[in-house]
């Protein structure tokens, strides 16, 4: 194998799982670091520098760095870093004063956003400290798009949502609210140099010809649309005896907000098997947790009404039969179909995208399946001047990716309005340092604690059901948020490696715990990774090779199951090794100073 | 500094017959410098110790005073251990046999250890052919008192302070051999792949088994000049044979060309596979090995590897016919039979 380049900013980003999973790549262990030190405010500004609502995701994120923590790999239960954020965001100082501070000078560029989801709020908060007059659409009451209308409040408290879209409208932000976005056309000629949409994915799917449909319509409603109903108060009770269909996230909020206002018997439908589920396994666990009986396997065959009234619904039993390549058909039982008796039926069977209001002739591409033509990396539409994001571009994702999403697209508004090519992106912001403090002192700390993963205490269900507004969760306190933090491995803090001091003498190999260390011939890759003192055959993970040695040989060391624990490093008589911090953040239009100025208590 | 090893290893590890993975023969976290050769022979202990899954209680490590001395901490954690009085190791290990012969020993030594105020122990352990691994963990200088020349130092050798070493070095594997000592080997404890074959084969023969391992101070005896830093060794390192410990089945791998190859068959049925690279050596030929090892010093080359192998002298329960139960397991009526047999016995002398 050729000797690997560490140059690549991208190579010592993939070592740390968690952020690299994350879309937003926000740097986990830095601010899981900082809050250790119960610096909240410093680890409240990485996570907002990065991914915008850290209050918002700390609650409801779908947490695809969890799965991807290294943890997972060496033990069963990844770091709790969805609810360690929340604790930084719960227990912030005053962090106004380390965000841009307007008025900013004028760039004389005009932007429209339309819609006022996490996408366009990002896209708003990149684009405004640059200069640009921002003008923000929306058909709602106030900001934050599905966040608002999606997330009920006892997943997500109105005033943290409002904290952390006023920080951004703040900025100086012109809102437009309660204002349906007719025409694309039309705003197009109001002379903006870039639109940009993120309009999300506001139609919520139906069952338009299953029988019995239109007879019961008084009593099935679209979930996406009860929830926003619920959250707007235009909905304040439901029946006594609810069937919700669907398994996603929206089935559980649905079921869940049904529970407090006023459903006895609410049952989620689902037609996969349970494990298989969209949903969340922390979501289905608390909507059974309050009584919510999850019956998975049966498919919808009729509404069913009588005397005009919605009763409740027929099902057939199904069960999933899977081919050789692991695909999954779902085959009728021969079982009786089922009836299930509801007053009021919710549909969560998912949502899509919807752009009647965008004229087809204006030079912006539709595909077959009605989705607009847009490119991945810039997320520029056909028509040059208007950029997707969030749900709007590809499709129903979650917040973190819309967020992700509309910092690429400021960048790319950003460069199109300097007229520059808008796949000259610049580089991401990196940095590496070491973190030697004597000769075997690190700057983190290096142990490795055992500790299983801690359990984020709830309010009690006697109060939580009565009160739709009343936070479940209640967050880590800071005792336990720091044995939780010490539990992250530092997957940040690299192991570099310098040919040139090596002497050979086997010491990081002998004492390296899970025996990622070996010197050896070298050979072609997968050759190597079977040479290795413990084959390497997780193909996710790179191999970090050196030069070749005075010996000849190379080191290798497999990323796997590194543990950070700088005992390499330790027992490196020549510091061939060293702990190196590698800091990451991806490209943004304005990109803040990184790392943060350290803010004094 | 850490103290503590992290208490997680890779999922894959794998398990030897016991069902054991190699961190059941680990020990603590080494205090000696980083970089430290002794730091090495342990891993290769405890690689060795593991591929043969030998069960860790049934081992006793056994040492002396210095750096080396303090290594049985680092390996073998399971095991039994006692750091006894300097260069009276040989003592304790003799006293620990004849209580319990079924047990393996491990003695470990230094250069100053065995070489300076151990070595009337050490000529006559080797004497009396007791059945051990003694490895002497060679660094040519005291580490522990910050890097004065040992015995073993060669004589020209330049020290870390740029003084020459004007005497001359006791050569440990030629004197054990001189001495009759019936297994001799020497390594490096950069060369885990000759390292731990013969600690395998070591641990095999039944009698004194000797083990000269050649490890870098890399604090005080590790700058140009030495004779014992790693590059020094390195370059001047000549090996006797590729070897390979062969358990049961006599299937041979190796990573070397093929030269001349000699088996040596242990006492109890296992096999040493030498692929032989010196020419005019046999190991079953103490004058071939001392001539191999004088040539070796006038060309400046360390002569590493199997030196010396003799399975048919007796160890020392051999020697005194002791009975087959191990002394510590003799119940007090195998001891005092009674007035009746007593009786037996003083007939038998009339």
């Amino acid at each position: 194998m050729k000797p690997t380049n560490t140059k690549d900013p991208e190579y010592y980003h993939k070592v740390v799982d968690c952020q690299y999973a994350c879309p937003a790549h926000t740097p986990v262990p830095e601010y899981i670091r900082l809050i250790a030190a119960e610096r909240f405010t410093e680890a409240y500004m990485v996570n907002w520098e990065s991914n915008v609502f850290p209050g918002v995701l700390g609650r409801t994120c779908d947490r695809p760095c969890e799965p991807a923590c290294r943890r997972v790999r060496v033990e069963e239960e990844p770091v709790a870093i969805c609810r360690l954020k929340r604790v930084a965001a719960d227990n912030k100082g005053d962090v106004k004063q380390h965000m841009p501070q307007g008025p900013f000078p004028s760039n004389g560029k005009r932007i429209a956003l339309i819609g006022g989801g996490p996408a366009s709020l990002t896209v708003a908060r990149d684009l405004a400290p640059l200069g640009y007059e921002i003008h923000l659409f929306d058909e709602q009451i106030a900001g934050g798009g599905m966040m608002r209308s999606q997330i009920p409040s006892f997943r997500l408290p109105e005033e943290v949502l409002n904290e952390e879209v006023n920080f951004i409208l703040d900025l100086g932000i012109h809102t437009q609210f309660m204002t349906y976005v007719k025409s694309l056309k039309e705003v197009l000629e109001g002379g903006y140099d870039a639109v940009f949409v993120g309009t999300g994915a506001p139609k919520g799917r139906d069952l338009p010809k299953l029988p019995g449909r239109k007879e019961g319509d008084k009593n099935i409603h679209i979930g996406i649309e009860w929830l926003a109903g619920v959250a707007f108060e235009h909905t304040k009770s439901i029946a006594q005896k609810v069937i919700v269909l669907g398994g996603g996230n929206t089935a559980m909020d649905c079921c869940r907000t049904s529970r407090r206002l006023g459903g006895k018997e609410v049952k989620v439908v689902v037609r996969s098997p349970f494990d298989e589920m969209k949903a969340s396994p922390w979501e289905k666990e608390d909507a059974l947790h309050e009584d919510i009986n999850i019956i998975d396997n049966h498919v919808p065959l009729s509404f069913e009404v009588k005397d005009g009234k919605l009763i409740g619904m027929k099902f057939q039993k199904v069960k999933p039969v899977y081919d050789e390549n692991g695909k999954r058909q779902l085959l009728p039982t021969e079982e009786d179909d089922v009836f299930i008796e509801a007053d009021e039926v919710l549909i969560a069977i998912g949502q899509e995208n919807s752009f009647p209001w965008i004229e087809r002739n204006i030079g912006l591409e539709f595909d077959q399946w009605g989705m607009p033509v847009v490119d991945e990396v810039t997320f520029q539409s056909t028509n040059a001047k208007v950029f997707f994001g969030g749900d709007a571009a590809f499709g129903p994702k979650n917040v973190i990716t819309a967020v992700a999403q509309g910092h690429q697209a400021a960048v790319s508004i950003h460069l199109f309005c300097e007229g520059l090519n808008v796949y000259e992106r610049p580089s991401p912001y990196t940095n590496l340092i070491s973190q030697k403090m004597g000769i075997h002192e690190w700057s983190y700390d290096s142990s490795v604690a055992i500790d299983q993963r801690y359990i984020v205490p709830q309010a009690k269900k006697s109060q939580t059901l009565k009160d739709r507004k009343k936070e479940v969760e209640l967050g880590f306190d800071i005792a336990t948020a720091y044995k939780e933090t010490q539990r992250c491995l530092n997957c940040d803090v690299q192991t570099v490696f310098t040919e040139d001091r090596c002497i050979e003498c086997d010491a990081c190999m002998d004492v390296c715990p899970t025996s990622c260390i070996t010197f050896t011939v070298n050979a072609e890759e997968s050759e190597l990774r079977q040479n290795l003192l413990v084959p390497a055959e997780n193909l996710t993970q790179d191999l970090l090779v050196s030069k070749e040695l005075k010996t000849g040989r190379v080191m290798v060391k497999d990323e796997d199951v590194c543990l950070h624990c700088g005992l390499c490093a330790e027992r490196c008589p020549t510091s061939a090794w060293d702990m190196q911090k590698f800091l990451y953040s991806t490209t943004k239009a304005n990109q803040m100073i990184t790392p943060l100025p350290l803010i004094q208590k | 500094m850490s103290y503590l090893k992290p208490l997680f290893r890779h999922p894959k590890l794998p398990k030897n017959k016991l069902g054991y993975t190699q961190k059941e023969y680990e020990g603590s976290l080494s205090t000696l410098c980083a970089g430290c050769g002794h730091d090495s022979i342990s891993a290769a202990i405890v690689q060795a110790c593991f591929e043969m899954s030998v069960e860790p209680h049934k081992v006793a490590k056994i040492s002396g005073i210095g750096c080396s001395s303090k290594t049985p901490t680092y390996f073998l954690g399971n095991s039994h251990g006692f750091n006894s009085v300097h260069g009276r190791m040989p003592s304790v290990a003799t006293g620990a046999s004849m209580a319990n012969k079924d047990m393996v020993y491990f003695g470990v030594s230094g250069d100053g250890d065995s070489a300076s105020i151990g070595m009337g122990q050490f000529v006559h352990v080797i004497r009396r052919n007791l059945n051990m691994v003694y490895i002497v963990m060679n660094n040519g200088c005291y580490g522990l008192t910050k890097g004065q020349d040992s015995a073993t130092a060669d004589q020209g050798s330049r020290s870390k302070a740029g003084s020459v070493n004007p005497f001359q070095a006791i050569d440990l594997a030629s004197l054990a051999i001189e001495l009759g000592a019936t297994f001799v080997a020497q390594s490096f404890s950069g060369d885990k792949q000759q390292l731990v074959p013969l600690i395998k084969a070591a641990m095999h023969h039944k009698g004194f088994a000797f083990l000269n391992v050649i490890s870098p101070c890399v604090t005080f005896n590790n700058n140009p000049g030495s004779t014992k830093s790693y590059d020094y060794v390195r370059e001047h390192i000549e090996a006797t044979s590729t070897l390979d410990f062969v358990p049961e089945m006599p299937e041979i791998k190796t990573n070397y060309e093929k030269g001349k190859s000699t088996r040596v068959a242990m006492h109890d049925g296992t096999l040493i596979q030498l692929n032989k690279l010196a020419t005019d050596w046999n190991p079953e030929d103490r004058v071939s090995v001392a001539n191999a090892l004088q040539h070796a010093r006038t060309k400046n080359e360390i002569l590493t590897g199997l030196l010396y192998v003799n399975t048919e002298w007796k160890d020392l329960h051999g020697t005194l016919s002791t009975c087959s139960t191990p002394l510590n397991k003799l119940k007090e009526t195998d001891l005092c039979p009674g007035t009746e047999v007593l009786k037996e016995i003083n007939a038998g002398y009339r």
